[in-house]
């Protein structure tokens, strides 16, 4: 598809030099003048688009050359007219040119739009445009209307100032018409009869729905029809903008207060003429249906009012129509973006009008029960969810159903849709504060929205950034912990899932066998189907974790389930940020509880549990530092993980850490209930590890430990021991034997030189420290208030301030 | 509303470094941001149309990515096509949505909407609340126009040469950018006038 043809295309459209382009450029000045649509015009069109196009850098077309371009844009041959307006398009706009274009023609208007200067320039285009609605056919030949309301819709999203309220009111007496009063019959089709039909003109046939039987009511994109009167291809137009149209000018009716009362009495007088021509809403032909009969009066509403009311109108018909199948598949699918649209119209439609929520409701929760059972429909439902969102207090529906379906159902099911996945973590995004008051139990449901991420992590990531914050509370966070640590299991699980459902029980030659087996057998099933619930609440994470890993253990080299591992730290650190601002003590000292607990316990994959390690060491800390009691209330634990020597080698990082903790936090500073006897222990235990460690090679398997582990263990020794002067010739002892080892040349636990030296150093940087006990303290173990220093903020004490208040009192008057 | 249209590449181009893709035809239907927004007005004319292309290089880039990432979880081999074979491709195309954050690359937030055949993809980026489905749906149709037009199966070169083809397909089936709801019959009479222009 793509092709080195291609490639030096660019190139040579990029690279072509200065003297061929200006022999290019003559040679189509006189193409030009030639006035003909030739082949070889055309085709150095396209060659001058390219070359235009394929620089990031503009160039400037010689004026002469421009100046024959812009004729073009009005030309009858409509290849000159795109052509045109690509290759000035892609040019910077001459300035101080006035651009007229007699007739505004589709393409005509797209450069112009895209070569507006100003604002200024956008009113005057959108103007013209506009003005061109209001020819009448008598006037003489009307341009074609079909790209005017797209263009004007284009103004409206970047620029809606631009539209006067003369303008307003025009357009949406326009939209009304076009909506509700387009022609219900068909335009004859070339007649496809043969040598007998005839001249005869057939008799215009009224318009079909899409499942073949003849239409009832009035006129809607859902009306199919041989060929389509120019009103008809408005009603497309103007439904295609519609929605935009309503959000635009919603609750704009303040200053048009008295416009809208002006317009009731220009309306009123309007009624004592007879039919006008301009406004065929007087005439009003069409057959009425259930829908018509049941609409108010819209006799003296204003043109806003009224294409409310219609637009009310045409969503309702449109919902009915939805209820027949279409013949066509393309046809369907637009059933499902129709019904998308209505229901979001109506929602806008009743957040402007309240009192519209009682006709608008009965419609909404009938479909709801039509579709729920069918997930095809989901991403129409989504809107429906967000109807009874915003309206279902006012209509006090209950809407427990709506949560079960939505937050229970779609996520557990069609996870592995994209565009499923990005409406619905939209419509959480959006929502979040709805949600919280309507229905705050949804928070429960994150086991069920962490799936979407599990799939695709990548398209997911962002969101869950916005919403991780959310989803953490006090009550649930311990499970939101090891759910976030299991993730890369969850996707796994879900692979897994998907594969067992779609590949027959006895197929051998699928990838993946090993996991798939133990996915289907029984014996495991209450593992996978812990990490598959919906809800929160059923425990925070299983006891057979090991075995689940283990039997996962070949998915560590799934893709998707690599992108799903290398987000996990991220979560972690928005998690750990969040739930600092809710968590009392007691949760936080279960969550480094937890912490310790799963640095053994992960997916086995290669950067995986590395990067987990990386992101507990900087929270532990991080959490001790803002609760340092929290070190002596979990003395314990901690003491038990510090005194596995074990974890120097497997899990490096983190006890570090944890041994730093535990050094800088276990004094009486930090926490009264801390005695000499657990600074001993805790002295004890560190001390046996040490001696371990700097005694023999490391197991086999293993790496020498990082010089930051021993350095930290003997600095935590040092501060013990500062804090107990009994401990402190232990220390000594111990320190001044390293150096003499050391000094003997190599040694077993340490592999590098310059780690050696590091160490040494530390060691008698330590020593020296403890030969003053009183000094050692200090350093080691500092008053909480040298960590915090206040004085140098008090303002009062502040030397710039006192000069300036005696300079003041000085120098006054 | 639709921001812009493009058709770019996902497959690795020497040329290129990795990640990067080439532009192969791109259409913005908004006026220039610079006009709107107060960022950027200290900018030449010609300083903002770099911005621009700059801009849409990123979203391609971004969706390539984004491609690459499902194409990998999902494993799935690419078998070479050839021309005729438009409806069986579009069928097993890959599809999906990427958010654009506010700042990244447009001043508003904006969705990606894209559709992966082989080593293009036709991405429309739309405004955040746009009917997706919609999107979606108008997406295949241009997609399919595309490749069968612009016998994109084959050597490809044509969408660099016939850009034209392209502008008249969108003025029709995406007039200023705006999406349309369009029945079949709709649709067919746009695509016999569009069939009408490309038969010249």
């Amino acid at each position: 598809m793509y092709s080195h043809g291609s490639e030096s295309l660019i190139r040579q459209a990029r690279e072509i030099q200065d003297s061929e382009l200006q022999k290019f450029y003559s040679r189509l000045v006189k193409l030009l003048q030639f006035k003909e649509v030739s082949h070889e015009l055309v085709d150095s069109l396209h060659r001058l688009y390219l070359i235009l196009f394929a620089n990031k850098y503009s160039r400037t077309l010689p004026s002469e050359l421009q100046q024959n371009l812009v004729p073009l844009l009005s030309s009858p041959s409509e290849q000159l007219q795109v052509l045109s307006s690509a290759v000035l398009r892609e040019t910077l706009p001459p300035c101080g040119e006035e651009k007229n274009i007699a007739q505004l023609n589709s393409h005509a208007a797209a450069l112009l739009l895209s070569q507006a200067g100003s604002k200024d320039d956008l009113s005057d285009l959108c103007a013209q445009i506009i003005r061109s609605l209001e020819i009448r056919p008598s006037d003489g030949p009307t341009p074609s209307l079909m790209h005017t309301l797209p263009f004007v819709n284009s103004i409206l999203t970047h620029c809606p100032e631009c539209l006067t309220a003369d303008h307003v009111i025009l357009l949406s007496k326009k939209l009304v018409d076009w909506l509700r009063y387009a022609s219900i019959m068909q335009v004859g089709g070339a007649s496809s009869g043969g040598f007998f039909s005839g001249s005869r003109s057939r008799q215009p046939a009224p318009i079909a729905e899409l499942d073949g039987t003849v239409s009832g009511d009035f006129f809607t994109v859902l009306c199919v029809g041989q060929g389509f009167t120019e009103d008809q291809w408005m009603n497309v137009y103007s439904f295609s903008m519609l929605r935009h149209w309503l959000l635009t000018y919603r609750g704009v009716s303040n200053d048009s207060m008295v416009v809208d009362a002006a317009n009731r009495l220009q309306l009123s007088l309007s009624f004592s003429h007879s039919l006008s021509n301009d406004d065929r809403s007087e005439v009003d032909g069409s057959v009425v249906s259930m829908v018509s009969a049941t609409s108010s009066s819209s006799r003296l509403l204003s043109p806003k009012e009224r294409l409310r009311e219609k637009a009310f109108q045409y969503c309702l018909r449109l919902i009915e129509q939805c209820d027949r199948k279409a013949l066509k598949k393309t046809d369907t699918d637009l059933q499902k973006a129709c019904l998308v649209e209505a229901v979001c119209i109506l929602d806008v439609l009743c957040a402007e009008d309240p009192s519209l929520v009682y006709r608008v409701f009965p419609c909404i929760k009938a479909l709801f029960g039509r579709l729920s059972s069918d997930l095809s429909f989901a991403r129409v439902l989504l809107p429906a969810a967000q109807f009874y969102l915003n309206h279902g207090e006012m209509a006090a529906v209950d809407c427990e159903s709506v949560w079960k379906l939505v937050f229970s159902q779609f996520p557990a099911e069609l996870f592995n849709d994209p565009f499923l996945a990005h409406d619905f973590l939209r419509f959480l995004r959006l929502n979040l504060e709805g949600l919280q008051r309507a229905a705050p139990h949804f928070t429960r449901y994150f086991p069920n929205f962490l799936k979407f991420l599990a799939w695709d992590s990548p398209a997911t990531l962002e969101d869950f950034v916005d919403l991780l914050p959310s989803l953490v509370t006090a009550g649930s966070a311990v499970e939101l912990l090891h759910t976030l640590l299991d993730l890369p299991c969850l996707s796994a699980t879900l692979v897994l899932q998907l594969r067992s459902t779609s590949l027959p029980i006895s197929d051998s030659g699928s990838r993946g066998l090993l996991s798939l087996d133990a996915f289907r057998n029984p014996t495991f099933r209450g593992l996978f189907l812990f990490l598959l619930r919906t809800e929160a609440g059923s425990g925070d994470t299983i006891e057979r974790l090991s075995t689940l890993h283990s039997l996962l253990a070949e998915s560590a080299e799934w893709p998707r389930v690599v992108h799903c591992a290398q987000t996990v730290p991220v979560l972690l650190h928005i998690y750990f940020n969040t739930v600092i601002t809710v968590a009392d003590e007691k949760l936080l000292a279960h969550l480094i509880l937890a912490m310790l607990e799963r640095s053994n316990l992960l997916l086995n994959m290669p950067t995986y549990c590395k990067e987990i390690h990386r992101v507990f060491s900087s929270q532990l800390v991080r959490l001790c530092k803002l609760h340092p009691s929290l070190v002596v209330d979990q003395s314990q634990e901690l003491l038990e993980f510090a005194g596995t020597t074990a974890n120097v080698y497997s899990k490096e990082e983190v006890y570090t850490h944890v041994v730093w903790v535990l050094g800088e936090y276990l004094s009486l500073s930090s926490d009264s209930r801390c005695s000499v006897r657990l600074i001993t222990s805790c002295f004890e235990s560190l001390e046996a590890v040490l001696f371990e460690v700097t005694s023999s090679a490391p197991p086999p398997g293993s790496v020498c430990p990082a010089p930051k582990v021993i350095t930290t263990l003997m600095s935590a020794l040092a501060k013990l021991a500062s804090r107990s002067h009994d401990l402190i010739p232990r220390v000594s002892l111990f320190l001044s034997k390293l150096r003499n080892v050391t000094k003997g040349g190599s040694v077993p636990w340490c592999s590098d030189e310059e780690d050696m030296v590091a160490i040494v150093t530390r060691g008698e940087e330590l020593w020296s420290l403890l030969k003053t006990p009183g000094v050692a303290q200090s350093v080691l173990t500092p008053p909480p208030y040298v960590n915090a220093p206040r004085w140098h903020r008090d303002a009062n004490l502040a030397l710039p301030l006192q000069l300036r208040a005696l300079t003041a009192l000085t120098h006054s008057p | 509303m639709v921001r812009c249209f493009l058709i770019h590449t996902v497959c690795p181009i020497s040329a290129l470094s990795a990640g990067e893709s080439r532009l192969l035809y791109s259409r913005t239907f908004s006026p220039d941001e610079a006009v709107l927004t107060e960022q950027h007005r200290e900018l030449s004319p010609e300083e903002r149309r770099l911005l621009r292309k700059e801009k849409l290089a990123v979203v391609a880039r971004q969706v390539h990515s984004a491609v690459s990432l499902t194409r990998e979880a999902a494993g799935r081999v690419l078998v070479e096509a050839v021309p005729g074979e438009e409806a069986l491709v579009l069928q097993e195309a890959d599809g999906g949505v990427t958010r654009l954050r506010a700042g990244d690359p447009f001043c508003e937030e904006a969705s990606a909407v894209w559709l992966a055949v082989h080593s293009l993809a036709f991405t429309l980026v739309c405004e955040p609340h746009e009917n997706l489905l919609l999107a979606e749906g108008s997406l295949r149709s241009l997609s399919r126009h595309c490749l069968e037009d612009l016998h994109l199966l084959g050597q490809g070169s044509e969408v660099l040469l016939k850009s034209s083809r392209v502008d008249v397909l969108l003025s029709r089936l995406l007039p200023h950018g705006q999406l349309l709801f369009l029945n079949h019959r709709f649709a067919q009479s746009l695509e016999k006038e569009v069939a009408g222009y490309m038969s010249k």
